[in-house]
């Protein structure tokens, strides 16, 4: 039927059994093999003896080395804040506005900082910083809040528009589809075009005045400047949180906008996930990036 | 009268999918319901045509036009499974490849499972139904048991993968790595699997041959602890019988054990004992040599799947798993090493005497590479199993380079390795269309594992590096997105690992068209069951 196995006069014998054409030699086991498969035995009997290893009713052996992995991390985080406790409470009670210039605690504050930014921040400020749509820019000098050390702490404390935090930042924009008229927010958009750039239709801008002098100035002030006290941005610098185009702005003025970051110092609110060295470790390095004040 | 209790049970499935359908609580459990519908009325009107007409098997006969089914049917989902493979390989390079009309159905997230369940379950299961079925025939020297028990099984198998698939585009998913499909298909794969067991079992227990040979020992192995891993990790209760959504019956920690007990003996029963009996079959015949060691199968036969299902540990190293089970993982993935390397020295062993072959036949290149990469990834997978190595690989890309060298090389190669040897046999067919397109197929193949295991290493010890690494302070050095970007070139590397991988399967697939279309055919037939001796 199937083709005969080619045989070699030097060839081991055979078990004497055959299926559909195969046969198997009587070879032993390699010698080699066996001596490691014996090895790996031993070696894993004296492992599970100096590790722990072998459950029983309600508890497993733990080991002759007293090997813990919860141990370990407890350790290892334990002695790295021993290490860092001294500097971390003279970060605490220094001013905040002469962290920068102290030769010990400056370069210090930024290497923490950008440890605590890449963690908790990078995730919507983006990991160099730069923002994303709806998140800002932390590099340039345009800032809604205000970008002095003390303010950005303040902000990154108590985060903004948060529930969670009393003393959050907060500012509420009103949707303006529901005040104004279709043709008045075509003429406001307008007019805020205008302010930084050229605006599409310009037969509209002078009555976009009178609709942002009525409605708008109030907070982003008589200019267009804004208001850092009420977090109003600076509507003449073209830099824009949501983009500065016809159909985003008008997007943004019929609907508003509501972005939320929140509190996270420790000390401020339970939602709060930093200590308040890295709270000012962090203030620290995002005012160094490049805006600060 | 079985065909009107066939006719009576289609109806009354169609009928109660329907209403299914109708009550449907979400849009995966109402195109499964429509689907099921219609395949069993679809049935429904076959039966119904073929009452009164009487079919007569030959009992000496092979069943063969099953495993014909199952040859399509492996390399149709290899190609599809491969190509899934590549385009989110891309879209993990590109991220704008997750298209936004497509957010929700062609994501990455709902492609990713249906990339693995089609290599896996789909290419591979198929691969080792069809080979099973031929395997057990001829060393048995008996036809399959149960007379059209194999069709139900091979049908049966390809709907519960369009309805894994399916399901997964539509959200239909348990959230459990390779155990994905919710509860009603779940409950049908194991009515698939006992039937798979049946046939297997009953070819096994009529067989004309006085002893059972290696190959089905492992065939064997392979259904009997699937069904039971399957039936564990699947333990649910569906939130309604109307809705995909089902809860699992394990919480916290146990849940995550029971998962990876099942997820790393997938691997181990599924990709390994299963191709180490398709590896026992074809390269022996291909050789046309004695297998190297009738001591050595045994030892290392019972050795692999004694050790093996207590390994699933590893995968939750530094977990919330206590340090014990963790230990006891990694020691006995270790110890596992040598009875894995057993089946590769029997492999490469029977080529002594035969190893002019090498230059001579590429499908035995490719049985052989396939040893080859089984014996790499069965060294580093126990490596990868010590704590110490596992803090650094685990969750970066050196796993998933881990994974596809095993399932490239290993699964992939030595299927390619049999399908060659296949399709001239069951067509009847003197020999391959072209030799020279298979040692295409080899190179393109080989070297696109090279490309895709190296790009792995590369990022997954970079990244893992860039996620330890720490200043003088003790402070992070690196944001998650740092590493991310970090990775594109060699993600890019690793697509076009794949699109090699996958332009070699298509040339095998023309090759074996063109066999069965243009090879010369062969007069003598082997479908005669007759026992060796």
């Amino acid at each position: 039927m199937s083709k005969a196995p080619k045989k070699f006069d030097n060839d081991p014998s055979t078990t004497g059994h055959e299926w559909d054409g195969i046969e198997e030699f009587n070879n032993p086991l390699p010698r080699w093999w066996l001596w490691v498969f014996y090895a790996t035995i031993v070696w894993g009997i004296g492992y599970t003896i100096a590790y722990p290893a072998w459950p029983g009713i309600s508890n497993a052996t733990a080991g002759v080395m007293g090997w813990s992995t919860r141990a370990i991390i407890a350790a290892d985080l334990k002695e790295a804040e021993d290490k860092l406790a001294p500097i971390n409470a003279k970060l605490e009670a220094a001013e905040l506005t002469e962290i920068a210039s102290d030769p010990e605690l400056g370069p210090y504050a930024v290497s923490a900082g950008s440890a605590v930014f890449k963690t908790w921040c990078a995730q919507c400020h983006g990991s160099g910083a730069a923002g994303a749509k709806g998140y800002p820019n932390l590099l340039d000098n345009d800032w809604l809040w205000g970008g002095d050390i003390e303010a950005i702490y303040t902000t990154i404390s108590h985060g903004i528009r948060n529930e969670d935090d009393d003393d959050a930042r907060y500012s509420e924009m009103p949707a303006f589809g529901e005040l104004l008229e279709k043709e008045e927010i075509d003429q406001v958009v307008n007019f805020v075009m205008s302010l930084s750039g050229e605006a599409p239709d310009p037969s509209l801008v002078a009555a976009g005045a009178v609709v942002y002098e009525d409605n708008c100035s109030a907070c982003h002030m008589e200019d267009g400047t804004g208001d850092r006290e009420q977090g109003a941005p600076n509507l003449v610098d073209a830099i824009w949180l949501y983009g500065g185009d016809y159909d985003t702005l008008k997007e943004t003025v019929t609907y508003s906008r509501y972005g939320v970051m929140p509190p996270w110092s420790r000390d401020a609110s339970s939602a709060g996930r930093l200590t308040e060295a890295q709270v000012r470790a962090v203030s620290a390095y995002v005012h160094q990036l490049g805006g600060g004040e | 009268m079985v065909n009107y209790f066939k006719l009576i049970a289609l109806g009354l499935i169609t009928f109660f999918a329907m209403i299914a359908a109708n009550y449907a609580r979400d849009l995966a459990y109402m195109v499964h319901a429509l689907l099921i519908a219609g395949v069993s009325f679809g049935l429904f009107i076959w039966v119904l045509r073929g009452v009164g007409t009487k079919v007569v098997h030959p009992q000496d006969e092979y069943m063969d036009d099953v495993i014909r089914f199952g040859v399509i049917a492996t390399a149709f989902w290899g190609v599809v499974g491969f190509l899934a493979g590549v385009f989110i390989a891309f879209q993990l390079a590109f991220p704008v490849l997750n298209f936004d009309w497509a957010q929700g159905y062609a994501n990455f997230g709902r492609l990713r499972p249906l990339h693995t369940s089609a290599v896996i379950f789909a290419f591979g299961g198929n691969a080792l139904l069809a080979t099973s079925f031929y395997v057990v025939q001829r060393t048995s020297a008996a036809r399959l048991w149960g007379g059209n028990l194999a069709w139900f099984v091979f049908w049966g198998y390809q709907l519960f993968i369009v309805l894994a698939a399916t399901g997964y585009l539509l959200g239909g998913t348990q959230s459990k790595e390779y155990a994905e499909p919710e509860w009603y298909v779940d409950l049908w794969l194991t009515v698939v699997w006992v039937a798979y067991l049946a046939v297997f079992l009953g070819t096994v227990i009529k067989r004309k041959e006085p002893h059972i040979y290696v190959a089905n020992w492992f065939f064997l192995a392979f259904i009997v602890t699937v069904a039971m891993l399957h039936l564990v990790n699947n333990m649910t209760i569906p939130v309604s019988i109307f809705g995909s959504k089902s809860v699992i019956v394990w919480a916290g920690v146990q849940d995550a054990m029971v998962q990876w007990w099942y997820g790393h003996n997938a691997v181990g029963f599924f990709l390994t004992a299963g191709f180490l009996g398709m590896m026992y079959y074809f390269i022996p015949k291909q050789a046309e040599r004695p297998v190297f060691s009738y001591k050595l199968s045994i030892i290392h036969f019972w050795a692999l799947i004694f050790l093996y299902i207590w390994a699933g540990p590893h995968h939750l190293h530094y977990t919330a798993l206590p340090d014990w089970a963790s230990t006891l993982g990694m020691v006995f993935s270790i110890v596992l090493w040598m009875p894995s390397w057993g089946g590769m020295i029997n492999g490469l062993m029977t080529l002594s005497g035969a190893w002019d072959k090498l230059r001579t036949d590429p499908v035995i290149r490719m049985m052989v590479i396939s040893v080859g990469f089984y014996g790499m990834s069965t060294f580093e997978g126990p490596m990868m199993s010590i704590r110490a190595v596992n803090s650094l690989s685990h969750y970066t890309d050196w796993t998933i380079g881990h994974v596809h060298s095993g399932a490239l090389g290993w699964n992939g190669m030595i299927t390619f390795g049999a399908l060659y040897f296949l399709v001239p046999v069951l067509w009847k067919r003197e020999r391959l269309y072209s030799l020279q397109l298979v040692s295409w197929h080899f190179w393109l193949a080989t070297i696109g594992i090279v490309l895709y295991a190296a790009s792995m290493w590369v990022t997954g010890i970079m990244e893992g590096l860039m996620w330890r690494e720490v200043d003088a302070n003790g402070f992070l050095v690196n944001s998650f997105a740092d590493t991310v970007a970090a990775k594109f070139p060699m993600y890019v590397v690793r697509g076009l690992g794949g699109v090699m991988f996958l332009a070699g399967s298509i040339i095998m697939c023309f090759n074996l068209w063109m066999t069965v279309r243009k090879a010369p055919a062969k007069e003598a037939s082997l479908t005669v069951a007759v026992p060796a001796e």
